[in-house]
C-alpha cells in the first residue's frame, strides 16, 4: 500500500510484479497509466505541485478506496516537473479478489486524483509559448458520479 | 501566518510565498481574500475571478468560513489539472 510523487520516471512492470506479491487471495490486478499526448506538435508540459497536500491527498484517496472496496494492495505515483509527449505521468495500481473492485477502485482512484489531489499542467504550444490547463468539467462530473453511489460493489 | 500560490495564481501574484501577521479583521477565508484582493496589484489581479480560485487551510481543501489563525498555511491556487 502506498502512494506518492517522483521527478523521474516510473517502471509499471515492476509494479504490477510487486503488486500484492506472495497474496495468494489476488484474483484480480487493474492497472492504469497515464500519459502525456501530443496535442498539435507541442513540447510537452510541465506539471506543478503542492507538495505537503499532494501526498496527504493521495493517501487519503488510497484510503478512501480501501473502505469503499475490499482490496488486497494498492499503489498510486503521480509524476511532477518536465514531461514531453508519451511520457507517463500516472500510475494507479489495485489488486483486489475480484476484478469488479480492483476496476471500479482504480476508476474512483483516477477520478478523484484528477480532480483533488493539487496537481496543475502548464502546456507548451509547438511556438515555444506555454499555457496553463484549464479543468475539464467532465472530469468533474466523473468524479462526482462516485458520490452518487454509482459503482459500489 | 504562510501563504502559498500556486500555478498561474503565483504567477499573476508574483510570489510564490509569503509570511505575514495576521492582519487586523481577518479571520476566516472570506475575509483574507478581501483584504488580499484589497492590497491591488497582482493579488487583485490573481483574485479577479473568485469562481476560478481554490483555498486549501493547513493541506486541506476549504470553504469561505474556514477559520484561519496566525499559525496556519493558506494556500490559494486555480482549480486543479493533474492525472
Amino acid at each position: 500500500m502506498a502512494a506518492w510523487t517522483q521527478p523521474e520516471d516510473f517502471d509499471a512492470a515492476a509494479v504490477m510484479d510487486a503488486l500484492g506479491s506472495g497474496d495468494t487471495g489476488v484474483g484480480a490486478v487493474c492497472l492504469f497509466v497515464g500519459r502525456v499526448r501530443d496535442i498539435d506538435g507541442g513540447g510537452g508540459l510541465t506539471i506543478e505541485h503542492y507538495a505537503a497536500m499532494t501526498e496527504k491527498h493521495m493517501a487519503r484517496l488510497e484510503d478512501q478506496a480501501r473502505r469503499r472496496w475490499d482490496l488486497r494492495d494498492c499503489v498510486i505515483i503521480h509524476r511532477h516537473g518536465r514531461l514531453r509527449p508519451s511520457d507517463n505521468i500516472v500510475l494507479v495500481a489495485v489488486a483486489a479478489e475480484h476484478r469488479r473492485a480492483a476496476f471500479e477502485a482504480a476508476g474512483f482512484l483516477m477520478d478523484r486524483l484528477k480532480t483533488e489531489a493539487p496537481f496543475w499542467k502548464r502546456e507548451e504550444t509547438p511556438d515555444g509559448r506555454a499555457h496553463w490547463v484549464t479543468a475539464r468539467s467532465e472530469d468533474v462530473e466523473s468524479a462526482a458520479r462516485w458520490d452518487l453511489g454509482g459503482g459500489d460493489p | 501566518m504562510k501563504l502559498l500560490y500556486f500555478a498561474w495564481f503565483r504567477e499573476r501574484v508574483g510570489l510564490a510565498e509569503e509570511t505575514l501577521d495576521r492582519p487586523p479583521g481577518v479571520v476566516d477565508v472570506e475575509s483574507l481574500l478581501g483584504w488580499l484582493e484589497a492590497r491591488g496589484g497582482g493579488h487583485a489581479l490573481a483574485l479577479s475571478d473568485r469562481a476560478m480560485v481554490r483555498v486549501a487551510v493547513n493541506h486541506d481543501y476549504a470553504d469561505l468560513d474556514t477559520p484561519v489563525g496566525a499559525d496556519d498555511e493558506v494556500a490559494l491556487f486555480p482549480p486543479v489539472t493533474g492525472g
